[in-house]
């Protein structure tokens, strides 16, 4: 089975779960027989894979000043002494391009394209080459817009795709959900697929944390709650600091870490101190690789509270280094994580008791830590790649799945 | 009648900022003013720049003209981590200003060792360091100040009985309109509560003339020349002195050489001494020849700084506000912990600079507040300050000071 992939990121050159979950997912399916060639708009040639071929769309004539941030809205595009404007559209005019160019020469029997910015290149090459296209929605622009309508763009791209595709896949059935109550998407045109983890994955931690301070801290008494991923509206952050302000006031020995990057940074920072909890709070960076699995291994609880999450791959990595993990109920990881607590995004005062909780009652934490454990070792991303050869079969073969 | 006279009142002061200080820092690194060399914005290559553009060439202008003009005299504050840092890296900015002071013409007032806002969180504290401070100008100078300035000018009538109370002849606060009504600061005053100290209030609208707007091109008044201020001045009575305060920093730094500020200071005695009822006085001559007007009520804290005159721009947002006031929570365990390296620390994140740059009223006042700042954003720049404070607080926490 070749497979021509879409994405837009992939670690290490990611800023959030959707690279991670490409790759993943491009692992399992290639050991499930996928022969892949994932193609992304700029990937550097030194850090190459060995499960599959990846083609950076753009070639090295066009190299861009920019390419830490793969979501900002424009970059400068240079070529030679020239340089110019370069937008989050033209980027995809310029992708859809690039990849109507690859498929025309490479050899496929399938499309599967990841995320909205991928899908006008997605739909061009179905035009084109006649192949079936799959489409995998890890996120709606309502789940980025914290629950609002957001750009009526992307929108108009996401439900455009979704219809023409031969098929639909959506994280979670929290998504699928939401792409048949806002899209009117059929829903039998749209299948689950669950992200997940593979335990094999997950990276040795050794004995000294970089978070020294913490790990002294910890050890007169205090506790930490901590966040990782964007610091966006779409998490959920400011219900998270008002709740953590009122666990603070029953357990003043708290702190909450948040470690990654995003536009409502400095507004947290304003809430906290203007809630009197910024000398308890901190904000960490953007952390991948010793300093991100010591995040974990420094947290009493990770907390999740997003607004509209299609699914939260970071709640099943903090469960997997043994973090108790508290998330909304408006959370697609919590189809998969049962031993997880759970509370709507808005509702602080139960979110408040749920923290306090988890960090008074040492019974509660070990309970949530050796669960989750155990339904984390049965997970693997195999179930996802033999769910999604199921469907490629049956739109090349047809036969059904 | 007595002459009436300018008394020119230069501030200066150097900051020890705080380096790129980290969470992984806290608990490891208690270095925090060990700012990098290879940035043109460490501490040390701050005060080699101010000191080329600034401190040489105005201090050796300021000694032509107190040799060519007896009459001429000039004030000074100058803090003690300027001094600290001019004794490290710029010794000869530092006998340059010994030079200045053995003239016998120019004076120098008391003030917090580490320009800190002390006197509002810890009355304690802020005595010790206005000791301090009595201390190294003594040891430098020779000198005994008697003339009290609080950081950023900032005062009320609580300061003004707390500088009669320890024996000061003069304290300087800002001349605001709103406090001043219909009187001028151009008169001497005394503050409510008191006895005998005076206060010298500062003009605002000439010192700012100098300080703010001279090489403002688009300034009605542009040019200023040393000609038209002293015509100014002259033409403006009934007046008994003119209280010129300003940073110190305003000659080559904020207002730089090539906008001909150098020129306009160095020309300013030829023609104010023009006239024989004109002179220059020092801090103690002012409080000689002049007798309080009326007494001034402050009750609210006023300062130098933006259009408002408060603290704001260094305790207006509540980052600022839990900053300091974490800092001077952590008073006591610090001062019981004996260790000289920690209560020097916790004295130099207390000066005023490092709530400063946490300022995000920018609309208003940005222009003034942006001139200078080592860090991207306020937000950084209180991230950065809380690590080093979380960091401190761990030290006193090794010590079983705190928990």
């Amino acid at each position: 089975m070749k497979v021509l992939m879409l994405g837009w990121e992939l670690p290490p050159h990611n800023s959030g779960g959707l690279g991670v979950a490409c790759l993943q997912l491009t692992k399992a399916l290639a050991s499930s027989g996928a022969d892949i060639e994932f193609v992304l708009p700029h990937y550097p040639s030194d850090s190459g894979f060995e499960h599959m071929k990846v083609t950076s769309a753009f070639t090295k004539a066009q190299q861009f000043l920019e390419i830490e941030n793969v979501y900002d809205s424009y970059k400068f595009k240079v070529t030679g002494e020239h340089r110019e404007y370069f937008n989050i559209s033209d980027q995809q005019s310029a992708f859809e391009e690039a990849v109507s160019y690859i498929a025309s020469r490479a050899e496929f029997d399938i499309i599967h394209a990841h995320e909205w910015l991928t899908f006008r290149a997605a739909l061009r090459a179905k035009w084109e080459t006649g192949k079936p296209l799959v489409v995998h929605i890890h996120a709606l622009e309502r789940d980025r817009a914290g629950g609002a309508d957001g750009n009526p763009l992307v929108r108009e791209i996401e439900a455009t795709a979704m219809m023409l595709a031969d098929q639909v896949i959506a994280v979670s059935e929290y998504t699928k959900q939401a792409i048949v109550d806002d899209y009117g998407v059929p829903a039998d045109k749209i299948k689950v697929v669950h992200n997940s983890i593979d335990v094999e994955d997950f990276m040795p931690v050794d004995g000294y944390n970089d978070y020294k301070y913490f790990v002294d801290l910890k050890n007169s008494g205090w506790k930490v709650m901590s966040y990782v991923g964007r610091i966006t509206i779409q998490k959920g952050l400011t219900h998270l600091l008002k709740a953590a302000a009122e666990t603070m006031r029953r357990e003043p020995k708290t702190f909450v870490m948040f470690v990654g990057n995003g536009e409502q940074r400095d507004e947290l920072i304003e809430l906290a101190a203007g809630l009197g909890i910024a000398d308890r709070t901190f904000f960490v960076d953007f952390q991948r690789g010793k300093r991100l699995r010591d995040a974990f291994k420094v947290s009493d609880l990770f907390v999740m509270p997003s607004v509209s999450e299609p699914f939260g791959l970071v709640a099943l990595e903090a469960a997997g280094y043994d973090v108790p993990v508290l998330v909304s109920k408006q959370s697609g990881v919590a189809e998969v994580l049962q031993s997880c607590l759970k509370v709507d995004y808005w509702d602080i005062d139960e979110m408040a008791n749920l923290m306090t909780s988890v960090l008074r009652e040492n019974a509660l934490a070990g309970e949530l830590r050796n669960n989750a454990k155990r339904e984390f070792e049965r997970l693997s991303w195999n179930g996802a790649a033999n769910n999604l050869m199921n469907i490629y079969r049956t739109h090349v073969e047809g036969v059904p799945a | 009648m007595s002459k009436k006279a300018i008394v020119l009142y230069l501030h200066a002061h150097q900051p020890y900022r705080v380096r790129h200080y980290t969470i992984f820092d806290t608990g490891n690194y208690h270095n925090y003013f060990d700012t990098n060399d290879d940035d043109p914005d460490s501490n040390r290559r701050v005060i080699e720049k101010v000191s080329a553009k600034s401190y040489l060439p105005t201090n050796k202008l300021l000694k032509e003209l107190l040799e060519r003009y007896p009459e001429f005299k000039v004030n000074l504050s100058i803090t003690g981590v300027l001094l600290w840092q001019l004794e490290n890296w710029a010794p000869e900015v530092l006998k340059s200003f010994q030079e200045l002071v053995a003239t016998g013409r120019v004076e120098i007032a008391a003030e917090t060792f580490y320009h800190s806002l002390a006197f509002f969180y810890d009355r304690g504290e802020f005595e010790q360091q206005v000791q301090m401070h009595r201390d190294k100008i003594k040891e430098l100078f020779g000198l005994e100040p008697t003339v009290l300035r609080n950081t950023e000018l900032a005062y009320n009538n609580e300061l003004g009985v707390w500088a009669e109370q320890h024996g000061y002849r003069g304290i300087l606060a800002e001349g605001w309109d709103p406090v001043l009504g219909w009187r001028s600061p151009n008169f001497m005053y005394r503050p409510k509560g008191t006895e005998h100290i005076k206060l010298m209030l500062k003009n605002y609208k000439l010192s700012d003339d100098i300080a703010f707007r001279f090489g403002d091109t688009e300034w009605k008044e542009w040019p200023l020349t040393a000609d038209k201020f002293s015509h100014w001045l002259s033409e403006t009575n009934p007046a008994e002195m003119f209280n010129l305060f300003m940073d110190y920093e305003t000659f080559g730094e904020h207002q730089w050489e090539d906008k001909g500020i150098f020129g306009f200071l160095e020309h300013l005695p030829e023609h104010w001494l023009k006239n024989p009822d004109h002179t220059f006085m020092s801090f103690n001559e002012a409080l000689d020849t002049f007798q309080p007007e009326d007494e001034i009520d402050m009750p609210y804290t006023v300062t130098w700084a933006d259009t408002e005159r408060d603290l704001t721009a260094w305790l207006g947002n509540s980052m600022q506000q839990q900053a300091i006031g974490s800092m001077y929570a952590l008073g006591e365990p610090v001062l019981s912990s004996d260790d000289l390296a920690i209560i020097d620390d916790w004295r130099k994140l207390q000066t005023s600079d490092h709530f400063y740059y946490m300022c995000t009223k920018w609309f208003s006042d940005g222009d003034v507040h942006a001139y200078f700042s080592p860090y991207d954003s306020p937000y950084e720049a209180f991230m950065n300050y809380m690590n080093a404070y979380h960091d401190l607080r761990w030290r006193l926490v090794q010590k079983g000071l705190l928990e």
